[in-house]
Parts: structure tokens; sequence; C-alpha cells
């Protein structure tokens, strides 16, 4: 029963259809033992292996366009589902900028991981159309990027660590975030976390949109998940852009070497959060522990280091950004 | 048909036979709610039916956020001056003096130390009942006195603010405490020591161009009424019809001003975990 609730409610992408396939079959079969007192065990073994292999085979060579669909995959925890699993009750969340707002798409708070306090801050997309708009599809205004800094200079004030989970399709291109300085808020923030005085983590867990993504993305160590892509701008609107058709996507993809391999290539981020097989939302506790250790042992290497040393690092980081001639 | 019926016309009782109902039995809410007082005490001031938080003043606040009411009191006999021979329908210190027989406080803040979940916390705590929570000379004195105590000794800081503001009657001497008691919070700031600021109904005028907005986080009660000018000031001054919710706690959040909302029995565990969470210690269950 439990399988038949799992197949239900998640859904498949284009390119997992025959894991889809599989799957159903499986499920068949196994109703077909329930049911006629047929021996299917060793039918449902053949097939169970047969799905294993389907999987691996599928996700080893996923192509850049498919990352990116996993990365925006309806069923993939959001920020708070991490937050929630890394700290349990211990998560106190802290609203508003002390200025015009308090942004629903960008969410933040204390909370502890062990023994250690961390500030979190990170963008929050909604679960089904409603909390979708309440938390305009993980896109911040200005003021999102205020509250994410009067955070971190608070977390900075009390000596507190601070944690960020990047998951946005963009900074909100709204009239109303122009007029308040969507640009000048996402300076401010880049501009302060390079000399922020506090180790700073910063995990990519779903898409990593541009200037959107590095309003909060500046830090000690910046991780990706296996199956995120963080970019100067989504495929779609490079496609757009550059194709003059939005039909070039898996292309633009591919040439922006936007996935977590390439990015660690290029590096540009530090490492790479393994997924469990088929993408974080399979298996949500194992990816929340995977989250937890590698916040964990960072921040142990982070921790030691004076606060002179921890901004001298971060600035050679990013003064050594960057590829030319001559 | 009525129920019951008068046998003989007029109110027949005697003045001496006629029973008072002893003041102060019920409570009834601006919803209509009647509560029993023991009740509502019990409940936290809030009334158990609608959540309406009750307003109270500084001895309910100290005997919710400190251990088995237990604190020492703070400078508490600071006592008021009247510098300017102010007179309006009545003399400054007599005016003081109806506020103090009236409400057995010696003026409109009480400070107090004690331990909250087994760990030291300052409060300063206001009360509007006395001249409506107005800040003259002795309420700054004795908050920055608060704020000192807590620089000195190392220990988090909370003001409960409820107040219409400055005092009149002192005039400029009262609007300067704005920026007395925000240098003590400075000094605190760089301290590093945590400051937490509670408005509760009402907090308005220079309360919330001071203290009251300038905490570590800045937290309400719901439905509390927090703002800098009145909303009779704002319509008449404005013509522009104001939102239903205007200058309450859920719309100062909702624009950024507070970083959460808590009902009044969820306020010591509330306080208590911030304070651990922000000072990095083990929290207290």
């Amino acid at each position: 029963m439990l399988t038949k609730i799992k197949l239900n409610s998640m859904e498949y992408l284009e390119f997992e259809l025959p894991i889809k396939e599989l799957q159903e079959q499986l499920e068949k079969c196994q109703i077909i033992g329930e049911e006629s007192e047929v021996d299917v065990t060793e039918t449902c073994k053949q097939i169970e292996e047969k799905l294993l292999k389907t999987k691996k085979e599928i996700y080893k060579n996923l192509t850049a366009w498919q990352r990116v669909q996993l990365s925006r995959h309806p069923n993939r925890p959001y920020t708070l589902d991490y937050i929630k699993a890394l700290c349990g009750d211990s998560f106190l969340e802290l609203h508003g900028d002390r200025n015009v707002k308090d942004d629903k798409a960008m969410i933040g708070g204390l909370g502890k991981i062990g023994d250690q306090t961390y500030m979190f801050v990170g963008q929050q997309k909604g679960y089904n159309t409603k909390t979708r708009q309440y938390r305009n599809f993980g896109m911040s205004n200005p003021e999102g990027y205020r509250k994410a800094l009067r955070l971190m200079k608070s977390a900075e004030k009390f000596n507190i660590p601070v944690v960020t989970l990047i998951d946005t399709p963009g900074a909100y291109p709204g009239l109303e975030a122009e007029e308040r300085g969507q640009g000048e808020a996402i300076a401010r923030n880049i501009l302060e976390m390079t000399r922020l005085k506090v180790p700073i983590i910063c995990v990519i867990i779903g898409e990593g949109a541009s200037g959107g993504a590095l309003g909060i993305g500046v830090g000690d160590r910046v991780l990706m998940l296996e199956n995120t892509w963080y970019s100067v701008i989504s495929p779609e609107s490079c496609s757009s852009i550059l194709w003059r058709s939005w039909e070039y996507k898996e292309q633009a993809a591919e040439a922006l070497k936007l996935t977590a391999p390439d990015m660690k290539k290029l590096k540009l981020v530090d490492d790479i959060i393994k997924e469990p097989l088929g993408g974080a939302h399979i298996d949500r506790e194992k990816t929340f522990l995977t989250v937890r250790d590698a916040i964990e042992k960072n921040y142990n290497q982070l921790k030691n280091l004076s606060p002179k040393e921890l901004v001298k690092e971060r600035m050679d980081k990013y003064a050594n950004m960057g590829v030319f001639k001559g | 048909m009525s129920w019951f019926k008068r046998k003989t016309k007029g109110i027949t009782t005697t003045t001496e036979e006629k029973k008072d109902t002893p003041k102060g039995l019920w409570y009834k809410s601006p919803t209509g709610k009647i509560i029993d007082t023991e009740e509502l005490e019990k409940n936290f001031y809030v009334s158990p039916e609608d959540g309406y938080h009750v307003r109270i003043g500084s001895r309910e606040y100290f005997q919710i956020l400190f251990d088995d009411n237990k604190f020492k009191e703070l400078d508490a006999n600071l006592d008021s001056k009247d510098p300017l021979k102010f007179e309006d329908t009545k003399k400054y210190p007599d005016r003081l003096k109806a506020a103090q027989a009236k409400t057995n406080l010696k003026d409109a803040v009480r400070c107090a130390v004690g331990k909250s979940k087994g760990k030291d916390l300052v409060i300063a705590c206001m009360d509007f009942n006395f001249i409506g929570g107005s800040m003259g000379s002795v309420v700054g004195e004795k908050i920055a006195r608060a704020a000192d105590y807590a620089l000195k000794k190392k220990i988090p800081f909370m003001i409960i603010s409820k107040s219409g503001g400055a005092r009149m009657q002192e005039a400029a001497l009262s609007l300067m405490q704005l920026a007395k008691t925000s240098a003590k919070l400075a000094q605190l700031a760089d301290a590093n020591i945590p400051y937490i600021s509670l408005s509760t109904d009402p907090t308005t005028g220079g309360t919330t161009a001071s203290f009251a907005m300038l905490g570590d986080i800045n937290i309400s009660e719901p439905g509390a009424l927090i703002g800098f000018a009145g909303p009779r000031v704002v319509r008449d001054t404005t013509g522009q019809e104001l939102p239903e919710d205007f200058q309450t706690a859920e719309f100062l959040l909702e624009h950024g001003f507070l970083d959460f909302i808590t009902e009044r029995r969820d306020l010591k565990n509330k306080v208590n975990l911030y304070i651990d969470l922000i000072t990095n210690q083990p929290l207290r269950v």
C-alpha cells in the first residue's frame, strides 16, 4: 500500500518515464502477489533489479537541462524543510527588514544543529498555487535582501555563524522592486558578506539564478547539491536572448556550464553535496542528513580561524575568480 | 409570556437590603466576553474565548516573566520633580500625587532584576495606568540605570513598552529622554548584550521613536496598537481612510518592524529561547 501512495504522489519528469513504467510494473506485480497467492517474489526481484539499473543509467548520465529540471522538481525539499529537519523545535523564525516589509520569499532565523546556534537565511518557495503566490515563487524583493542582511549583521554582532540556503529563479523583476532599489539591496549584501566577521556557509539547494542567488551567496564555503544549477541567467532566458527563442534551452543549459560539477571545475563553488539516487526528493531524510553533515564539517574547518583570517581568506577566494589573458 | 411576574409594583427592596456586586469579580473583553477575573489571571490575562490580550502592568509582567515572582526592584524610589512649574487643568505635582495615590506606583516604569527560567534577566516595564505611561525624566533615568545594571553585570536586557509617549508636563526634558535611553542602548549594543524590546498595547509616540524599535529583536503581542502618530492624527492630516488593521502588531509585522508576535502564554519561553540561541548556550527546557 505504501508504494502505491508514494507512486501517486510522486511526479515524474519526461526523462524519468522508463522509471515510472518499471515502478508501475513492480507495483502491479506486488498486487498480484498479494491478491492471488501466486508466488511472484522472483519476478518482483527481477523488476526491482531492472529498476535500480535503469535508475543508475538515467541519473549517471544526466544532461545539464535534466539537472535543471530536477532542481525544480515539485517534490524537492525547500529551505524551511531543511531548517525544520536540521533544527527541529529550536528554530526561531525572525521577520522583517525594519524598513518596509516582511518578505515572504526570504526567510530567516536562529536554530541549533547539535550544540551550535546558526543564523539561517534562505529563499522559500511554495508547495501549491496559493503558497507559491504567497512566497512569490521564491523571488525576493529588496526588502528580502535587506532582511537577510539585517539577520546576518545580528549574527555577526553575537558571533553566530551564518548558513544560507539558496533556491531562487531570480530576484523579483517588479516595478516596486526597482523603486526600492533591487540592485542596491543585492550589491549591499554582496559587499557586506565579503567582510562579515563570522563564518558563512552557502548551500545551493535548488535554483541558483544570478544576482538573486548571489545576494545571499557570498561565503567561506559555497556548496552545491548534486542536482542544482547556478549561473548568471536561467537557460530559458539565455536561450531567448541569444537564440531569440525559448526553444534552445537545452543547448543554453549545456553552454552555460551551470551544473555542480562544472561549477566546481571552474572553481566557482567549493564542493558538491551528493544526493540520493534520483534526487533530493527521493529520500528527503537522507538528503537532510548529508546537508547537516556538510554544514557541520565545513563549520568545524572554519570555526577556529580568527575573524581577520576568515575575512582575508574569503576575500582572496573571490579575488581569484575570473579567467583572462595577459 | 414572561417568565417572571412582578407581584407588587415598583422596587420594594429597601436601600439597606440592597446587595452590591463586588468590583473586579468579572472582566468584560472588548468583544463582549465576560470572564471570571481569577480565570483571567490563570490564563495570563488573556480572554480565553477570543484571545484578547488584556492590558496589564509591571506587576503582572514581572509575575509572568520572573521565576516564582521573585525579583529585586531597581531604583524603586526615584521620584519626579516639577522643573517647569507646569500647570494645565491641574498642577503637575498634584497630577503626580493623584496618579501615585490611584496606582500605588511611583512613576510610569518599574525596573527589576531576577531569574527567568533560572537565568538573570533585567526588565524595565512601563505602566500605562500612571499618566498614560508617559515618559519623563524619571522613566528615562530608570531605564538608563537598568541598562547600566545589565551592562555592568552582563545580563540580557528587556524593555516592555506601554506608553502614550512623552510626558508633556516635562516638555523638552521629556523629549531628550529619547536620546538618553537610545544612547544607553548603543552602549549595550557595543558590549554585545542582547536587548529585547516588547511593545505592548499601546506603544505610541516617543517610545516608538526610541527604545521600543531598537531591540536586537522587536516583538509584540497579538492586536497591540503600535505607532508613532496616533491614527486620528494621521487621518486628519492626510485625509486618507486608514486600513482596518492600521498600526496593529500584525500590521507592523507585515511591514517589517517586528521579528515576531507572541501569545502572552509563550512569552517567557520565546524570550528565553531567543537568549539561549543568540548567546549560543544550551537550550533551557
